[in-house]
């Protein structure tokens, strides 16, 4: 057997442009925050990035003081037409910094290069593009013509998609004409503040966008905040429901995008190569770290050995290894916290008796690295079946019959995404029907645009993000 | 009516596929119980796959497997047995200046041009290819196309490229089209068969992945894409359908059955772009010109020049290789 | 004739619970008086339990499938014929409303014309709020994708205290226009337009545990529906301020959509938006590939 090894092809760190200390970003100014200073690594590495000032209470307060005078005073009043300016030049210098982005975006949560370069980047500039031409056209939004903001949005956004997240809290609020108080993830804060740079290469009026790094009690303290009145979080469901909680009683809105543990259901007469390809994606995308990720298969009895024989043959080409190298399918885990969990999650997985398969993929010597991993055999009512592993483990079920295939997929207290693959057009829309997921993706998944709703039922949240929908989390009718 | 399909020793076979070639019926039922392929599908992995950064040693290694890899094709109404000659020294040695560059695997020519072909490369170890059956359009009768092949394998042909009769297969006659393979394989003795599927008149991947189980349920040793002579010829996104049926093939039955993307395939990048696609959709045990080819012209001076570079650390240009 | 009535004993009424079609007495066997706005005694109603809400819930569930998947022609027939019996019960609900809420029958009468114009209004919009929040999205890519609202689930509503018809249908109508089926607490002073309500709801085409219908109190049977789990979403009008709260945070343990709504009770005569109907749906957004 011929072996052709790819030569390393890594994309150049330095087109990052990466300092060595990083400062959060009130009022329109870089500032030294009060908090305890954190250092963001290099999760293929392990080694430190960058030295990044956190955020304290009296920084959250100076903020949302700096988010509320730049609403009061320009933003609120800004005509719809100019605000989109705004937005439209901070769309193009995202592109034009788009590479800058994009290692940036590996180096600190690190994702394969060849997914923020073809995916996380251009969709975060996609969001602002989509979202500015919305800033003058709110009367058509579907909640009458004396739509208002709501004013100080608190955003809580999470390390899977630093920067695509961050997109797609912040372009809808100004749009909208809200201002934004946004804390980025403790472990991934760098291109949040790369966009902070950005919001002033575009002469974003000061205020208009704060971004805090810090840990989750300042993001406790965003949310509780008594000026703030929009609250935005994208996160577990477990902090999920501490927000709701907090905020219950107050004025403020809420809208949560949270976990899921989605069903990807493959009938037998499915176009099965193309299965594969979705499940792989589903599951693997991202190392899994992925709200919607379709992490347990449902596939038909009629056609699971087949399908498995194919999966695994599929998984074991995947490249794991170097986020930076061009050619590197599966990066690291974002952290050692997160690696932690996923190993006790799938040792769990075995101890209860499901079969496991992991990829023969050699791991790097250093990092958070964990190989592509497939349970068969797995029941509802295992761990591995109910719990949201956010790591490249994909369960393995079984159905009979499409009623067995609903009834296993809508078992759950999640509900954000679930797919379908057969070629039979009548099914999917019978299947798209009854599945209770806010996306559903039949012969696909893991599509993302901004012009498409996206959000959870159930425990997965409330509220859309994108589209003409999700303009209604930052506008009163 | 049931019509028993011809001949072929169908005992090496296993059960479910014995079956599939047993009447007209069960092929039908066989082909049409095939998994679809999604069109939007394949051609995201086939774009996806096609990102992959190749460099430097991994990349001269796919440029010497390329090149050893390459059908030298002409297929022209003007060929004549001088350019004929000429192709076959270029295959002998396609660089001449860098004798350690690989040869060719075969040339590919017209059957009457084939003897011609023979003559130029004896004990070159380099094959002779002939495509034949009334190529590129197949429209004739079974009598012509067998009197084709047979000509072809007389004048010294080591492998032969047919063409399926796409009309046939469009009116889902595929006992037709599978007895005719068959009937070819025949006639074809010691030599290799590919079986050119012309997927750019078959429509849809559905059908393309039909047209190569059939072709492999026939006996074909390879599934060739395209006569080269229809647009689209080969492209990415088709050519993983027929390396996909070809894994498949194997998983079934154990075999090891070949495939050979043919026109429009001019540039290195393209070239490599396959290899990555056999590397990973079929698997590395394809990585060789026994189960892999490229039916290509102008492709070898790009490789030639790319290869020069790799080798020379400064770009190349079309007068430092051969025209011919 | 007032003569001959006033000689009659009046039948004294003591109400049921309304539970899955049926009409059951509280699983406590509790029951409390009614009276009208001037203290008299009007009836007994139930005194509903947290045992009565399990079992609402239990029936909202079962009947969710069956009302979801309705088309959205047959929800609107099955709601404008429920309009065509109020309109027939128009005296009854006239007087019983007059009587809680110690208004003029002239008044009363308007305010169950309204009500029943309310219900008619929202049982017209079935078959349309699809098409004003539904959306063919115009993605990047070779994919058709659509979002459409889809209902819910089940939705525990606490009526309003005060407004004891044409509140009640402005918050239950939206819910059942949407295609989500209810657990209603009525107001607990003012609970006979309700029953009545129920008693239409009995003999229409609703389906049985489409609208269950609760008499009791709402600061009471409020936090078992906020914390049930399979409840939906909270309409939390008729618990008090403070007790919003603590609803609210109970709910929060499922992750409920719990509406906003005014701090006081509003004027119900004003004209509604869809916003009700808005937050008891879900956008659904499916995508598939578009190939050959």
């Amino acid at each position: 057997m011929n072996m052709w090894e790819y030569a390393p092809a890594p994309e150049s760190r330095d087109i990052a442009n990466l300092k060595p200390a990083y400062r959060p970003f009130i009022g329109g100014e870089f500032t030294d925050g009060s908090g305890e200073p954190l250092k963001t690594i290099n999760p293929a590495t392990e080694e430190v990035l960058a030295e990044v000032s956190t955020a304290s209470a009296s920084d959250v307060d100076k903020a949302v003081r700096a988010a509320r005078r730049a609403y009061d005073k320009v933003w609120g009043k800004m005509p719809g037409a100019e605000r989109a300016k705004y937005i439209f030049r901070i769309a193009r210098l995202i592109q034009e910094r788009a590479r800058e982005l994009a290692v940036l975006e590996t180096l600190d949560n690190g994702k394969p290069i060849k997914e923020s370069r073809d995916a996380d980047v251009p969709t975060a500039a996609a969001h602002f593009f989509y979202h500015a031409g919305w800033a003058d056209k709110l009367d058509y939004a579907g909640l009458g013509p004396h739509a208002r903001p709501l004013g100080v949005a608190a955003q809580v956004i999470p390390w899977n998609f630093p920067l695509l997240m961050l997109a797609w809290k912040i372009a809808p609020a100004l749009a909208t004409g809200n201002t934004v108080v946004l804390k980025p993830a403790e472990t991934t804060p760098l291109t949040a503040l790369v966009f902070a740079e950005i919001c002033r290469q575009a002469e974003l009026p000061p205020g208009v966008v704060n971004i805090l790094p810090g840990a989750g009690d300042i993001g406790a303290e965003l949310v509780n905040h008594p000026d703030v009145d929009k609250i935005a979080f994208t996160g577990s469901t477990e902090v999920g429901k501490l927000i709701q909680r907090s905020v219950a009683g107050t004025h403020k809105r809420l809208t949560l995008e949270l976990g899921g543990k989605a069903a990807n259901v493959v009938f037998d007469d499915a176009p099965l190569d193309q299965a594969v390809d979705g499940i792989v994606n589903g599951i693997f995308y991202n190392q899994g770290h992925v709200c919607c990720a379709g992490s347990r298969l449902l596939a038909q009895e009629s056609v699971v050995d087949e399908l498995l024989e194919k999966l695994r043959y599929r998984v074991s080409t995947l490249r794991l290894g170097d986020p930076l190298d061009k050619n590197t399918d599966i990066g690291a885990i974002n952290s050692a916290e997160q690696l932690a969990k996923i190993r006790e999650l799938t040792e769990s997985g075995e101890s209860e008796g499901a079969r496991r398969w992991t990829s023969p993929c050699p791991l790097p010597d250093r990092g958070f690295f964990f190989a592509p991993t497939v349970f068969s055999g797995v029941e509802q009512s295992m761990r591995i079946a109910r719990e949201e592993i956010f790591g490249p483990v994909l369960s393995v079920l079984t159905f009979r019959t499409p009623d067995e295939a609903v009834a296993k997929a809508n078992n759950t207290p999640y509900g954000l995404s679930a797919g379908v693959w057969t070629e039979k057009g009548s099914r999917i829309l019978w299947m798209a029907g009854k599945l209770r997921a806010g996306v559903v993706w039949a012969n696909t998944f893991n599509r993302f645009d901004p012009a498409a709703p996206f959000g959870g039922y159930r425990e997965s949240g409330f509220g859309r993000e994108g589209g003409r929908t999700g303009l209604e989390a930052y506008l009163d009718g | 009516m049931r019509t028993r399909l011809g001949g072929m020793a169908t005992a090496t076979l296993p059960a479910g596929l014995a079956d599939a070639i047993r009447d007209d019926a069960s092929l039908r039922r066989f082909l049409h119980g095939l998994p679809g392929v999604d069109q939007v599908g394949i051609e995201q992995r086939a774009a996806s796959l096609g990102t992959r950064s190749i460099k430097k040693a991994a990349k001269l290694w796919a440029i010497d497997t390329a090149i050893s890899m390459v059908d030298l094709t002409t297929l022209e109404g003007a060929d004549t047995h001088g350019k004929v000659r000429a192709l076959a020294a270029k295959a002998r040695r396609p660089d001449p200046e860098r004798p350690d560059t690989p040869p060719v695997a075969a040339v590919c020519v017209y059957p009457d041009l084939a003897a011609t072909a023979v003559e130029a490369l004896r004990g070159s170890g380099i094959g002779v290819a002939s495509v034949a059956t009334a190529f590129p359009s197949g429209r004739s009768g079974r009598d012509v196309k067998l009197a084709d092949v047979a000509l072809a394998v007389r004048s010294g042909a080591s492998e032969v490229d047919m063409v399926i009769d796409r009309g046939a297969f469009l009116e889902g006659r595929y006992g037709q089209v599978f007895e005719e393979i068959q009937a070819v394989k025949a006639a074809c003795g010691d030599a290799h068969l590919k079986v050119i599927l012309e997927t750019g008149e078959l429509g849809t991947y559905d059908n393309v992945r039909r047209a190569a189980w059939l072709a492999l349920l026939a006996g074909g040793d390879f599934v060739k894409t395209s006569t080269g002579k229809v647009s689209p010829a080969a492209t990415l996104p088709g050519t993983h359908v027929l390396l996909q049926a070809v894994r498949d093939w194997y998983t079934a039955t154990g075999e090891l059955r070949g495939v050979k993307p043919a026109g429009g395939i001019r540039t290195t990048k393209d070239a490599i772009r396959y290899l990555v696609a056999v590397h990973e959709v079929a698997g590395p045990e394809w990585l060789t010109p026994g189960l892999f080819r490229f039916g290509a012209s102008s492709l070898l001076n790009d490789l030639l020049l790319q290869r020069r570079t790799q080798l020379d650390g400064h770009y190349s240009g079309p007068d430092y290789v051969t025209q011919d | 004739m007032a003569e001959q009535r006033r000689a009659r004993v009046p039948v004294a009424k003591t109400y049921k619970l309304y539970v899955g079609g049926q009409f059951p007495r509280s699983e406590s066997g509790r029951s409390y008086p009614v009276s009208d706005a001037k203290g008299r005694f009007l009836a007994n109603a139930a005194h509903a339990s947290r045992k009565d809400v399990r079992d609402a819930v239990v029936a909202a569930r079962k009947a969710f499938p069956g009302w979801a998947g309705a088309t959205a022609y047959n929800r609107g027939q099955v709601l404008y014929r429920v309009a065509e019996m109020l309109e027939g019960r128009r005296e009854q609900f006239a007087a019983e409303v007059a009587a809680s809420e110690g208004i003029s029958g002239g008044k009363a009468q308007s305010v169950v014309d309204t009500a029943v114009d309310r219900w008619v209004w929202y049982a017209g919009w079935t078959d349309k709020i699809a098409t004003v929040l539904g959306a063919a999205n115009p993605v990047a890519g070779p994919y058709f994708s659509f979002t459409v609202p889809e209902p819910t689930g089940v939705v525990g509503v606490l009526a309003p205290q005060r407004s004891s018809l044409l509140g009640l249908v402005s918050v239950l109508a939206p819910a059942l226009a949407s295609g989500c089926t209810a657990v209603v607490v009525s107001s607990a002073q003012r609970p006979l337009p309700a029953i009545t309500l129920s008693e239409v709801l009995a003999t229409s085409d609703v389906p049985a545990g489409v609208v269950n219908v609760l008499t009791g109190r709402a600061d009471e049977l409020g936090p078992w529906l906020a914390s049930h789990g399979d409840v939906d979403a909270l309409d939390p009008t008729g618990a008090g301020a403070e007790a919003r709260t603590e609803l609210a945070r109970e709910a929060a343990g499922t992750v409920k959509r719990v509406l906003t709504v005014p701090a006081g009770e509003p004027d119900w005569t004003e004209r509604p938006d869809i916003a009700r109907l808005r937050r008891y749906l879900e956008p659904k957004t499916v995508w598939h590939p578009m190939g050959g």
